[in-house]
This record gives structure tokens, C-alpha cells and sequence, in this order.
């Protein structure tokens, strides 16, 4: 298991980027990489990742745009296959999409033809089960999410943020043991973003699923997240792992919580080092 | 959709519709009053009411051959129907048929399909299929082409969402791909929908002895401008009847995409 850097200290832990021994990994990526080539030219886009996620963590990853997140989270999936290296979810190697999931794209993907609800119900459709059997706990969910009212209403009546809540909603309905999330909350505004912070960590204290959850934010990312994996600019690379150990559930005065400010700080501060934040207070860097 | 929205968006369409009416009304009087104020020829430009009177007069020679002229129209847009959209699906999903066929499609849309229709004659006769098959070509090729670019559109993370629930090839066409190539599916049909009543006409002048092609070429010849006018109108008539029942079938077949595209103009206005 390599660990890339190794510079201890920061107020939070560091830690591996692997689970311990002896603990069931759920998602274990061992070595992967991923080149994409297209016409004739080639993104190295990550490189050498090690990862795994423990069965009912929660692990957040941040890193600069375009170091290779969402490239990561469609390996995991199996809607991309790394260049070398290996997979596994649940133990199996993975080399096909993945169903035993549920996943949020960095978009919200609605289908324009289905109102909310039906584009909750479209997961079980999909899956063959029968979608009436369904409907109170779809509408349950968009309560969940603050759409109980806007059940049947279509994608373009809906804002951005909406849009985005939907397709929270439909990774749910299935009760999936993965949760993919892809910046899920990108499209929302601080308020919601805030709300949905909270209302996933209490579904996920609820349910205990394993969360793979992807984000640009640091905050949110250590606000939810057992282990918070910083990657480095493309090729994406596992540059360290920290362990936010506040306590459950963290509510809004976590992020006055000692813990939440020095471990923020010292992600900021790889990202200051690495030339990916340009800070005039800190580091001394240009505007 | 409930009763009291479906009215109401009658009502929209009506407001849509209602200035266009009006500037078409505007547009008879304007001409009615200018032709017998600057006193015009009849033969050269006739005013509205004289085309009306003579089109009572022999509106039953006109009718025989509208009807003439709307089957050849519905047959042959019909069978471009039944022709292009499987056509369109093989193409979509079989790698042979997009580079094995597409091509040549491509380039046959380029051939002026109208210069075909002489050669239709010597082939088929004067009857109904030289026509028949001319509003086919005419109208074939938006269909296909714009159902083509419908299968194909779909979304890479749409696709990708549906792959991880593991539904199987056709339940991904019925449920995703078929009513995400709707949209463009029917803007071709409406093109092919407008292209239809030209080609027939189109046909008819070529070489017929019915229709309103037909009869437009004799009311011409004998310098009869205001039979001349009267079979345009009803040409159109026919043009605008087809073009608009298939809006209709889109309205009732996909009103979530005809709601957006309004919404959306709405937003603009
Ligand atoms: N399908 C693809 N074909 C070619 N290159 C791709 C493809 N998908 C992603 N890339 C490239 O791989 C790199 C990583 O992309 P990825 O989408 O994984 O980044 P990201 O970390 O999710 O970025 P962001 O935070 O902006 O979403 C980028 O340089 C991108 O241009
Ligand atoms: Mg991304």
C-alpha cells in the first residue's frame, strides 16, 4: 500500500489511503491508472491510485478540477476501465458497470420526458421491478430532499439545483450498498448545499451505506467524510488522507470545531503548496 | 394533463396563432382595396373576393382534384414514414448500415430529387405512382436523416446512468433512446410534412391529367388567374392540414418537449 507523501503533522491524522487489515473493503483500487487517448493524443489522467473504502465509511476525495475525480468514480463503477492496475467492489473485480449501486453525476442527467417522480421511478423501472410498488417511498425521498411539492412537475420546470436533488433522489430509491456521489451538490446554493450536507449524513448514519462522495470543497468534505483522500493535480495522484475523527452527527457547530479548522487548514495548505490555490495571506503566493 | 391545462393551453396556442391570423387578415383586405383602387387587370392580379366567387363557381372541379393531390400526399409520406424511421434505427445501431449506407444517403440528399421526376414518367407511367414515389424521395430524406441524428443523441451520462441499473438493450431503446430521439424525429417529419404537397404538385405538372397540379397548369394556359389563385390557396390548405396534424400528433406524443420549447419562448418574449 503506498502512500504517496508522507509529511506528517497537521493538527488532524493522516492515514493511509488504504482500510486497515482486517477490516472488509468494499471498494479496494490497487494500482490504477488511466490514460485516455483520442485522436492520437493522450491524458494521463490518473496515476498509480491505491484506495479502498471500508464497508459503511463514508470517504470523501477532494482535488483541483480535472485531476481525474470523476474519472475515479466512473472506474468504480465500471463505466470506464483503468488503463492497468485493479478494481474490486465487494470482491469482485470489477470489469463491467456496476449495478449494485447508486450513483450521482456531476449534472443531474434527467430524463426530459419524465416528470420527478418518474425520474425517481426510472432506477426501478430500469431494474425491472415493478414502479407502483415504489411510488410512496419515491415521494418520500423528494420530501427528503425538499421536492415533496414538485413531485410532478418536468426537468425544465425545475431549477438547477432541483434538477440535482432528483438525481440525489433516484441514487436512493433502490437502496443500493454503494453511493456514488460526483459533486452532487455543485449545482446548489450555500443554504441547501448546507441542508443536503446535513440530511446525507443523518440518511447515512440511517443506512450506513458505503459513500464514495467526490467534491471541490474542502469544508464539505471534511464536514462529511470518515477519511477525506486530497489528490493531486492531473495525473491525479492520492496525495494524502486525512481522518477527520469529529464526532457524530456534525452538526452546524462542527465547523467551529478545533478539529474541522486544522484539518481544513492543512488541505489547503497542500493545495497552497502545490500551486493549485494562489493565497495572498498564506504562503506568500501571487493574487 | 388536466382538463382546465389542457384549455388553457388551447387558449396559448390560439394567443400564439391569433397575430398571425390577424396580419393574414390585414393582408386580404390590403389587397382587396389596393387592386381595385390602382384598378390592376384581373388577369394579371385578381382581387380576393373574384377569386372566392370563382372558386364557388367550380369548387367542385377544385375539390376532385384536392382529393386527387392529398392521396398521393398522404401515400407517399405515408410510405416515407414506414420506410425511413426503421431505416433510421438500423443505421443508428448497426456499424455496416452507418458506413455501408449513411454515405450513400448523404449523397443522394444532395441530388436535386425534383430533376428525378421526368424520369419517373418513363419509368412509371402517368398514374399515381410516379407521384406516389416523388413525395416519398422528397420527404424521405429530412426523415431519415434527422431520425438518424435522434437515435444517436443520446447522452453519454444518461447512457452511463442506465448502464449501472443493467436494463437490457431493449428496455434501454424503449424506455431512453426512442423518447430521446422523439424531438428530432418529428422536426423531420414536419419538414418531410411540407416537402410532401410540393413534390406532389411538382409531379402532377410533369405529366397528369388530375389533381391540382394539373388543373393549375390548365386554369394558367387558359389565363384564368383567379382559378389560378384558388388552386394555390387550397394547395397550401392541404400543406398546412398535413404539416399541422403532425404537430398535433407531437403534442400528444411528447408535450413535455412541445411545454419546454414553449416555455422556453415564453421566456424570450
Ligand atoms: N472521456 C474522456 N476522453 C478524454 N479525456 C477525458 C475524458 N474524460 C476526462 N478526460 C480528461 O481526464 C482528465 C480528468 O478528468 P475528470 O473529469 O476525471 O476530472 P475531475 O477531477 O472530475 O474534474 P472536475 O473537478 O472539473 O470535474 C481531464 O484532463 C479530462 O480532460
Ligand atoms: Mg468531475
Amino acid at each position: 500500500m503506498t502512500l504517496r507523501v508522507a509529511r506528517d503533522g497537521a493538527g488532524a491524522g493522516a492515514a493511509p489511503a488504504s482500510a486497515g487489515a482486517g477490516e472488509p473493503e468494499y471498494v479496494a483500487l490497487a494500482g490504477v491508472t488511466k490514460t485516455y487517448r483520442r485522436d492520437g493524443r493522450e491524458t494521463h489522467a490518473l496515476d498509480a491510485i491505491d484506495l479502498s473504502i471500508r464497508a459503511g465509511e463514508f470517504l470523501a476525495i477532494v482535488g483541483p478540477s480535472g485531476c481525474g475525480k470523476s474519472t475515479l468514480l466512473r472506474i468504480v463503477a465500471g463505466l470506464h476501465l483503468g488503463t492497468s492496475g485493479e478494481t474490486r467492489v465487494a470482491g469482485r473485480i470489477v470489469d463491467r458497470p456496476q449495478t449494485d449501486l447508486g450513483i450521482v453525476f456531476q449534472s443531474p442527467v434527467l430524463l426530459a420526458w419524465r416528470t420527478a417522480i418518474d425520474n425517481v421511478l426510472v432506477q426501478v423501472e430500469l431494474r425491472g421491478h415493478d414502479p407502483r410498488a415504489y411510488r410512496d417511498r419515491a415521494q418520500k425521498l423528494l420530501e427528503q430532499v425538499g421536492l415533496g411539492d414538485f413531485a410532478d412537475r418536468f426537468p425544465h420546470e425545475l431549477s438547477g439545483g432541483m434538477r440535482q436533488r432528483v438525481a440525489i433522489a433516484r441514487a436512493l430509491i433502490h437502496d443500493a450498498p454503494l453511493l456514488l456521489m460526483d459533486e452532487p451538490f455543485g449545482a446548489l446554493d450555500a443554504l441547501t448545499r448546507e441542508q443536503m450536507r446535513l440530511d446525507l449524513e443523518a440518511l447515512w448514519l440511517a443506512t450506513r451505506k458505503t459513500v464514495l462522495f467526490i467534491t471541490h470543497s474542502i469544508d464539505e468534505a471534511v464536514l462529511l467524510a470518515d477519511r477525506v483522500v486530497v489528490m493531486s493535480p492531473r495525473p491525479g495522484r492520492v496525495e494524502r488522507v486525512f481522518t477527520p475523527g469529529l464526532p457524530r452527527p456534525r452538526g452546524l457547530e462542527a465547523r467551529r470545531a478545533r478539529e474541522f479548522v486544522d484539518t481544513t487548514e492543512a488541505i489547503t495548505d497542500i493545495f497552497l503548496a502545490r500551486g493549485v490555490l494562489h493565497g495572498a495571506g498564506r504562503a506568500g503566493g501571487a493574487t | 394533463m388536466t382538463h382546465a391545462s389542457r384549455a388553457a393551453a388551447i387558449l396559448a396556442w390560439l394567443r400564439r396563432r391569433g397575430g398571425a391570423l390577424a396580419i393574414f387578415a390585414l393582408l386580404i383586405v390590403v389587397w382587396e382595396v389596393g387592386v381595385r383602387a390602382t384598378g390592376i387587370k384581373e388577369y394579371l392580379l385578381p382581387p380576393p373576393s373574384t377569386v372566392w366567387t370563382e372558386f364557388w363557381k367550380r369548387h367542385e372541379i377544385v375539390a376532385g382534384g384536392a382529393w386527387v393531390t392529398t392521396q398521393e400526399i398522404l401515400a407517399g409520406y405515408a410510405l416515407a414514414i414506414v420506410v425511413s424511421i426503421p431505416l433510421a434505427l438500423a443505421i443508428a445501431y448497426s456499424r455496416f448500415m452507418e458506413q455501408a449506407v449513411y454515405p450513400v444517403i448523404v449523397f443522394l440528399q444532395i441530388v436535386p430529387k425534383i430533376a428525378i421526376a421526368p424520369l419517373f414518367i418513363i419509368w412509371f407511367g402517368f398514374g399515381f405512382t410516379p407521384k406516389l414515389l416523388l413525395v416519398f424521395l422528397l420527404s424521405f430524406f429530412p426523415i431519415v436523416v434527422s431520425s438518424i441524428a435522434g437515435f444517436k443523441s443520446a447522452d453519454r451520462d444518461v447512457m452511463d446512468f442506465a448502464r449501472t441499473t443493467g436494463a437490457g438493450a431493449l428496455k434501454l431503446f424503449l424506455k431512453i433512446r426512442l423518447p430521446q430521439a422523439l424531438p428530432q424525429i418529428f422536426t423531420g417529419l414536419k419538414v418531410g410534412a411540407a416537402l410532401a404537397a410540393t413534390a406532389a404538385v411538382v409531379a402532377e405538372f410533369v405529366a397528369s391529367d388530375k389533381g391540382l397540379g394539373y388543373l393549375l397548369l390548365q386554369y394558367n394556359g387558359q389565363l384564368d388567374t383567379p382559378m389560378v389563385f384558388a388552386t394555390i390557396v387550397i394547395l397550401s390548405l392541404i400543406g398546412v392540414m398535413v404539416y399541422y396534424a403532425v404537430e398535433i400528433v407531437e403534442r400528444i406524443a411528447i408535450p413535455w418537449h412541445v411545454s419546454q420549447h414553449e416555455s422556453a419562448q415564453d421566456a424570450t418574449m
